[in-house]
């Protein structure tokens, strides 16, 4: 069983003050915190898993900034075998079509059962990239996987719905999986492991190994344009209850008796 | 040809609320434009559907196949994709669903058409349509354009649009032959399953405790913990809290979990992700803690903290124990 990992290094925004930059059409990153893709974590974990059932190998593959290093030996460090990474600032700055593209280029060839990504990035939250892919690919997908059984050529995996409800589905290999959250639990690496780690190869890729033309990667080869970021206009806003630990209980408990019966 | 499309969201017999949202919203786009306003039914069956839609359309596409009775990325996508290739419209909406989001990126590349996914916004600007969607854990908000793209996919957030209900429309229906020939092999669809349920039912409560990835730490689940019980209410939380396996599924609030409607919601350290915002806004009074005054999830609380929860929750504890001893 050979399988693939998409994985993207993001930046955390659920806690951090966001800023739009000047050109209007990014955020200021110098002060935000980056990590692997929460959803890339999850997937790059059910590889190592259906690795250990099944062998084979794994490769992590990344496209982004020279400092998405850290996320392929963070990967490799969890236990991927080897890494890709599309190193070329052409790549940069592209729909998630474009993207898919790229990633498509590099993978073109290759031999393997199982391609995963994320259901999404964190950061722009498109939820794309995967079913573009096996779309460019020719190979079937299935997204929001909650669970994955190989069974020869095939696979067995459990889709989530909404509201609590799934759907099995049967899947012919080879095919792109998108992982959702809480499929595993996903080892700890330790700063030892990414350590170790750095004795496996990581290889880089640049736009003319990929024989893609600047036309058919980032804006170029997008299908959308990104024309401006802006901060929403706040329509509602909470009465805020300001003062001490004290003060704002106080303030609770009139609202709990007052909506709540207490 | 032209026309703004919607494509009819269905499971197991019932049509779901965003189509009635999508056909709202669709309306308005093709109002602006000038256009027609078309609902697509892909079904085995898609008469019951057609009864239920035909007032919201002008036009109702059905395309029945008994491969179609359940969604299948790989069946909607060949006849979805046969269709729109021959009818060219302009827009076609989809949900932001499992559904859609299974879809429409793989069918935006089979066509190479744009699309902009999970949209709160469809706006037309000199004649050209652009979306405007969520970023970076909704705090930003994004204008996406087509770059003169004639026919453009979107799919939308549910809850974005209020449901359709003042169509008046006559629709024409058009049945359109299915253009699959052969078995589709490489993705089957099995069964549905329920999630488990749990001896607890966050849906009755009166009061539910939140407790999203803000707590921390599984330790600190005990202090929320203590509350909910001094309280007399229901622990209750945000996906990631489950994810961890701080808490059990069937505590889960949102749109893969459950929906609520407590008199009193307390949300802590939960940032207000829409997947879990639908799953909790129609609740009596929303309290929520959180120690960024910028998190969403402000916008839908009546009520807020800005602090640390971690010092507020104790000390709350304390005072509604007090009181009830009292
Ligand atoms: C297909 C799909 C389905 C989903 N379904 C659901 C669903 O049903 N339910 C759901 O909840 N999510 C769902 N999600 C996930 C959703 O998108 C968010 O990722 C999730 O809701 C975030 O949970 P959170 O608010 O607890 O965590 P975060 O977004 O990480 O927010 C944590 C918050 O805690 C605050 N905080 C941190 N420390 C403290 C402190 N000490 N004191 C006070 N505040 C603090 C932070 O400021 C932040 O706002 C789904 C996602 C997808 C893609
Ligand atoms: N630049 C990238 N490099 C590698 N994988 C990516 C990249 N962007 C997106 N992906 C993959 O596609 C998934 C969905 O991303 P998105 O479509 O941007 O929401 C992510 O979880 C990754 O697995």
């Amino acid at each position: 069983m050979n399988i693939i990992v998409c994985v993207k290094r993001v930046p955390e925004t659920s806690e951090a003050e966001i800023t739009i930059d000047k050109s209007g059409k990014d955020i200021h990153t110098e002060d935000l915190v980056f990590d692997i893709n929460e959803w890339d974590n999850y997937a790059v974990e059910e590889a190592v898993r259906i690795r250990e059932k099944e062998g084979g190998t794994i490769t992590v593959v990344t496209l982004g900034s020279q400092e998405s290093q850290d996320t392929l030996r963070r990967a490799l460090a969890m236990g991927a075998d080897g890494a890709i990474h599309l190193n070329d600032p052409s790549f940069l700055g592209g729909d998630p079509y474009a993207t898919a593209q790229a990633l498509q280029a590099a993978l073109k060839g290759k031999l393997f059962d199982l391609l995963l990504t994320g259901v999404q990035a964190g950061d722009d939250g498109y939820a794309q990239t995967g079913p573009i892919l096996a779309e460019l690919l020719n190979i079937p997908h299935a997204t929001m996987v909650t669970k994955v059984d190989i069974d020869g050529k095939k696979a067995r995996i459990h889709r989530e719905l909404e509201g609590g409800l799934e759907e099995v589905c049967e899947i012919e290999l080879p095919a792109l999986l998108t992982i959702q959250t809480g499929i595993n639990e996903p080892r700890y690496v330790s700063i030892m492991g990414i350590r170790k780690a750095k004795q496996k190869e990581i290889r880089e890729v640049l736009i003319k190994d990929l024989g893609l033309s600047p036309e058919q990667v980032s804006a170029a080869g997008s299908l959308t344009e990104l024309k401006e970021l802006f901060l929403p206009p706040t329509c509602k806003v909470a009465e805020i209850f300001k003062g001490s630990p004290d003060d704002v209980s106080i303030k609770v408990i009139d609202i709990l008796k007052e909506k709540g019966g207490l | 040809m032209s026309g703004i499309w919607v494509l009819i969201e269905h499971r197991r017999g019932e049509i779901r609320e965003i189509s009635y949202e999508m056909l709202g919203k669709g309306r308005m786009v093709a109002e602006k434009l000038k256009q027609e306003l078309s609902a697509v039914i892909l079904a085995s069956d898609a008469k019951a559907y057609v009864d239920k839609i035909k007032k919201y359309a002008s036009r109702i596409l059905t395309i029945e196949d008994k491969q179609l009775e359940h969604y299948n990325a790989l069946s909607y996508q060949a006849v979805l994709s046969a269709l729109a290739r021959e009818k060219a419209p302009t827009l076609l909406l989809m949900g932001h669903t499992s559904y859609g989001m299974d879809l429409a990126p793989r069918l935006s590349a089979a066509l190479k058409w744009p699309l902009a996914t999970d949209s709160v916004e469809v706006e037309v600007s000199e004649g050209n349509i652009e979306a405007i969607r969520k970023m970076y854990s909704d705090k930003v908000n994004a204008r996406i354009g087509f770059r003169g793209a004639k026919n453009c996919l979107v799919s939308v957030r549910p809850g974005s649009f209020p449901a359709e209900i003042d169509a008046a429309y006559e629709g024409e229906v058009i049945s359109v032959t299915s253009s699959l020939t052969t078995e589709i092999q490489a993705r089957k669809f099995i069964e549905f399953v329920e999630a488990a349920t749990g001896a607890v039912d966050i849906t009755q409560a009166d009061i539910l405790v939140s407790v999203g990835r803000g707590i921390g730490d599984a330790e600190n689940i005990p202090l929320a913990e203590a509350l909910a019980q001094a309280l007399g209410a229901t622990l209750s939380c945000s996906r990631p809290v489950v994810d961890k396996k701080w808490l059990p599924k069937e505590r889960q609030v949102g749109t893969s979990g459950k929906t609520v409607k407590p008199k009193v919601y307390i949300a802590l350290g939960i940032s207000g992700a829409f997947q879990h915002v639908a799953g909790m806004k129609n609740s009596g009074a929303i309290i929520a803690v959180n120690k960024d005054p910028k998190a969403p999830i402000f916008n839908v609380a009546q009520y807020g903290i800005v602090d640390d929860l971690l010092k507020v929750l104790p000390v709350l504890t304390e005072k509604v124990k007090a009181l009830r001893a009292a």
